[in-house]
């Protein structure tokens, strides 16, 4: 068996999976919020215009929401088949956030989701609003939980790996929960959800405005999404900035990657924009980019918050570093290479049932077991992602929310001034940003998952033990199906919202 | 009790009725879901784990193999 095609197309197939789910859940996240927002205008102010609004957005928001409804428990299926050793090790740990976002968020989604739409004249005012609200937190928690799942993947805390149950088995759930790297995960994740549901309804409202038709509407809309995602935007790269520093302290090899970062040093500048060397390798001595513009010093403020400090490169953490205390990834393979041995050694004195050989192995074991991970790679390079894909998906993202941020200001400012009308050019920017939104998302995607290779847990399981024994061609042939399943759902989406927008706001 | 019951019933009977884009939506939810849940996961997602191995010490023991070879 082909062990690399394997583990090359189950990733395409998770990854195909959870960017097609990514392209709707960002827009239910923010526009229900949105909604709700227009709602409350609406049951405050009693003018049965902002009803219409709220309904238009209400409909919109349905249809991504019935589209996108499941999308992710595809996911779950590929766990059970692809990734059967990662499911049954993580187990533990993802059962309870899982059943908890099943459980809590989603019936609570659920339930208030129909008082939402069948509920207009049926119940008062007040509760149907409240409804409208616990669409959107409902919807928010779910979010939470899968992140809280995620998060420990990106940083494995609370738990402790049973080497009788092959497990990792949570020992504290406020540990998994509170994990820095989730929280901040969580809070830039829904953040960049909220951009993306106001940019939606932005570049919607803007196309009313160049067709010249429902402009009250769309105006009033503009005036509430662009509020919203301004604060929305402020609080993103707060957040973007927090989630970076958590990057910066646990997962260096994914900053260097973010940055292209193999040479480090004190004082390290962060690079704006650049173009990186095409071949270079670890320790080669040839230049990081071709070209670069940098910001003195804003890497090792931003990253530890210390202008200061010392900003570890690929270099570094692939050959090690002395003066900085930076152990040679060499070291850590050697290190993992033994906590393997010890286990498969514990195994095998279990089975004969030597209780001094077994206690021995797991003494050995227990004190190299945070480098298990790294006794199943081959090459010291081998603990650096793909440097390309993580230093432009970063980039991109990053420059796309400053875009956001100043496209969100300025139509707000030309709304509360009353010019919006007049100023196409930003029409035309905005309705175009509605793509660029979804781009963003998808490439902060890629900058965690791509930025963690190669691990599915980060130092513990590296992706290709992971996976299942399959055949690859069992997998083509689904991630095939897929393509051709998630494609088909998306242009039904995209057909049936373009049918509805072209209705109008009269048609709500 | 029964009349509350009632209530709720009729509330999602009219709801469905009134729907107008909401008809079409389930039509495709109805596909996917076949899709998803027969097609999909019974003959081309089995859970490994669980089809192949009637206990968890069992299974335990084959993902250990798998992660110490």
């Amino acid at each position: 068996m082909d062990n690399s095609l394997l583990v090359d197309l189950s990733r395409s197939q998770f990854a195909l999976t959870a960017m097609y789910h990514w392209l709707f859940v960002p827009l239910t996240l923010g526009l229900s919020f949105i909604i709700a927002f227009m709602e409350t205008i609406y049951v405050k102010t009693g003018n049965p215009e902002w009803k219409k609004i709220t309904k238009f957005w209400m409909t919109l928001f349905g249809i991504n929401f019935a589209i996108g409804l499941a999308t992710g428990i595809i996911m779950e299926f590929e766990f059970g088949t692809n990734w059967s050793n990662y499911s049954w090790i993580v187990g533990d740990i993802f059962g309870a956030p899982l059943a908890i976002e099943g459980i809590m968020a989603f019936f609570m989604e659920s339930t208030f989701f129909a008082v939402m739409f069948f509920g207009w004249n049926k119940v008062s005012k007040k509760a149907h609003l409240l409804s409208t609200w616990l669409v959107a937190i409902g919807s928010n928690l779910s979010a939470l939980w899968i992140l809280v799942a995620n998060g420990w993947m990106q940083y494995p805390t609370g738990m402790k790996f049973n080497v009788d149950t092959a497990r990792f088995e949570m020992e504290s759930f406020f540990d998994v929960l509170f994990n820095p790297v989730a929280v901040s995960k969580f809070l830039h994740t829904v953040s960049s959800g909220y951009v993306m549901g106001s940019l939606f309804v932005i570049g919607i409202s803007s196309w009313y405005l160049l067709k010249k038709r429902d402009t009250v509407f769309a105006k009033r809309s503009i005036i509430v999404a662009a509020s919203f995602g301004l604060l929305a935007s402020i609080f993103l790269i707060s957040t973007g900035d927090e989630s970076a520093h958590q990057v910066a302290l646990k997962q260096p090899t994914k900053l260097a990657a973010m940055e292209g970062l193999y040479d480090g040093s004190k004082r390290q500048g962060i690079v704006a924009i650049g173009q990186l060397t095409s071949g270079k390798e670890i320790g080669d001595n040839k230049d990081d980019f071709v070209w670069s513009v940098q910001i003195p010093y804003a890497l090792s403020f931003l990253g530890f918050r210390n202008i200061d400090a010392f900003v570890p490169g690929m270099d570094d953490l692939v050959l090690g570093n002395k003066k900085m205390n930076i152990e040679p990834a060499s070291d850590m393979l050697a290190k993992g290479k033994i906590a393997l041995k010890s286990l498969r050694d514990y195994k095998n004195a279990q089975k004969v049932n030597d209780a001094e050989k077994s206690q021995a192995s797991l003494k050995t074991f227990r004190m190299y077991e945070k480098y298990l991970g790294y006794g199943y790679l081959k090459n010291p390079v081998d603990i650096i992602p793909p440097v390309g894909l993580t230093f432009y998906s970063f980039h991109i993202m990053v420059g796309l929310g400053t875009w956001f941020l100043i496209l969100f200001f300025f139509m707000l400012y030309y709304s509360m001034i009353g010019k919006i009308e007049d100023k196409r050019l930003f029409q035309k920017l905005a309705l175009w940003s509605i793509p660029l939104g979804y781009l963003a998302g998808e490439v902060g995607w890629i900058v965690a998952e791509v930025g963690r290779q190669p691990w599915a847990i980060q130092g513990m399981l590296p992706t290709q033990v992971a996976t299942s024994h399959l055949t690859s061609n069992s997998v083509a042939v689904t991630l095939v199906l897929f393509a051709v399943l998630f494609t088909g759902l998306l242009i039904a989406e995209i057909k049936i919202m373009l049918s509805q927008i072209k209705l109008g706001f009269k048609g709500a | 009790m029964q009349e509350l019951c009632k209530k709720v019933f009729r509330f999602y009977v009219e709801g469905f009725q009134n729907m107008k884009v909401g008809k079409k939506l389930w039509a495709i939810l109805a596909i996917k879901f076949f899709i998803f849940f027969i097609v999909l996961k019974i003959f081309f997602f089995p859970d490994i784990l669980q089809t192949k191995f009637s206990n968890d010490h069992e299974r335990a023991n084959y993902v250990m193999e798998n992660i110490t070879q």
